[in-house]
């Protein structure tokens, strides 16, 4: 069995990644980035929005795409959760409803990687809402 | 929802919605007294007596996009289905402290779900909020500071991928050997 993690064994962690960090530095002013915003109000939580906003972090992550992964307020289209707006860089947000795994994984290889949208848009006039 | 780390996510959401900067989430499981106490403080921006008597009505919400708030009133609901109890209090410009008591042993209660995932997506935020979770059963205690954390990891962010897997295992293996509620 594995030894249970401490703060002692963060503070290790914490040396090793500071100097992998530094390489990464420039890239990460957020305007740049891939930004996803997860609708994780009582409806979204209902619907499976916490599998579908883990699935983006650890698929992300694992496929070396940087994201900016965040979480918001419910849109107002409950019916039609798990939900995100999804900013590419330089491009207006685009809403999609109903946000499984499987179409996580599909708006990942498609919208975020070759830049076509598909289907799922909630199409209508959005502003992106303060939380 | 259909575990009560769902009704942790959902609950904390309000207090992030209230501004709050530092959020405490305690469970507390006491299988003698067959209780499993959920409790979540924090110092937003908290409610007026007016909409603290309309906080568990289903049909108030603070929201503009949608007519119905249930965050509060499921929670109340499932609490009170297990024997539990409900309460809530507000002071504006305090906080408010949510707790819930579930009867443990109750057929009805919801089970614990994934915790740790719950705890990952509140910590691992790019938001500055700060938690502290507290984890107390008979068989031991945990506590993480994010406070504590920061400090340690000092420029590196906790949204990086190697400080979310660590915090990740450093989760699980805690609440493993502490937790005995399902």
């Amino acid at each position: 069995m594995n030894k249970i993690k401490s703060l002692a064994d963060l503070k290790k962690l914490q040396s090793d990644v500071q100097s992998k960090i530094k390489l990464r530095e420039k890239g990460d002013h957020s305007e740049n980035l891939v930004q996803i915003k997860v609708s994780m109000a009582t409806c979204g939580i209902a619907s499976g929005a916490k599998e579908t906003m883990t699935y983006f972090i650890e698929e992300l992550d694992h496929q070396g795409i940087d994201a900016v992964i965040t979480q918001t307020g419910c849109m107002g289209y409950c019916y039609a959760e798990p939900t995100i707006e999804l900013t590419m860089p330089g491009q207006p947000p685009v809403v999609y409803g109903f946000v499984t795994k499987a179409k996580a994984l599909e708006i990942i290889e498609k919208h975020i990687k070759l830049n076509e949208m598909v289907d799922g848009i909630i199409p209508v006039t959005y502003n992106s809402i303060e939380n | 929802m259909k575990d009560l780390s769902l009704h942790i996510l959902d609950i904390v959401q309000n207090s992030i919605r209230a501004k709050a900067k530092l959020i405490r989430i305690e469970i507390t499981e006491r299988p003698g007294e067959d209780q499993l106490i959920i409790t979540i403080t924090d110092d937003g921006s908290g409610m007026s007596p007016e909409q603290l008597k309309q906080a568990i009505d289903p049909f108030y919400t603070s929201r503009t996009t949608r007519k119905v708030g249930l965050g509060l009133s499921l929670l109340k609901q499932n609490a009170e289905m297990t024997n539990g109890s409900f309460h809530i209090e507000s002071d504006p410009g305090v906080g408010t402290k949510v707790k819930a008591v579930f009867g443990m042993n109750h057929l009805d209660r919801p089970i614990m779900g994934d915790l740790t995932g719950t705890l990952l997506l509140l910590i691992c935020s790019p938001e500055e909020i700060d938690y502290v979770f507290k984890h107390q059963t008979p068989m031991g205690e945990f506590e993480l500071d994010t406070r504590t954390v920061r400090q340690t990891l000092e420029n590196v962010p906790i949204t990086h991928p190697d400080v979310r897997s660590f915090l990740k295992e450093m989760l699980r293996g805690n609440l493993e050997q502490i937790q005995i509620s399902e």
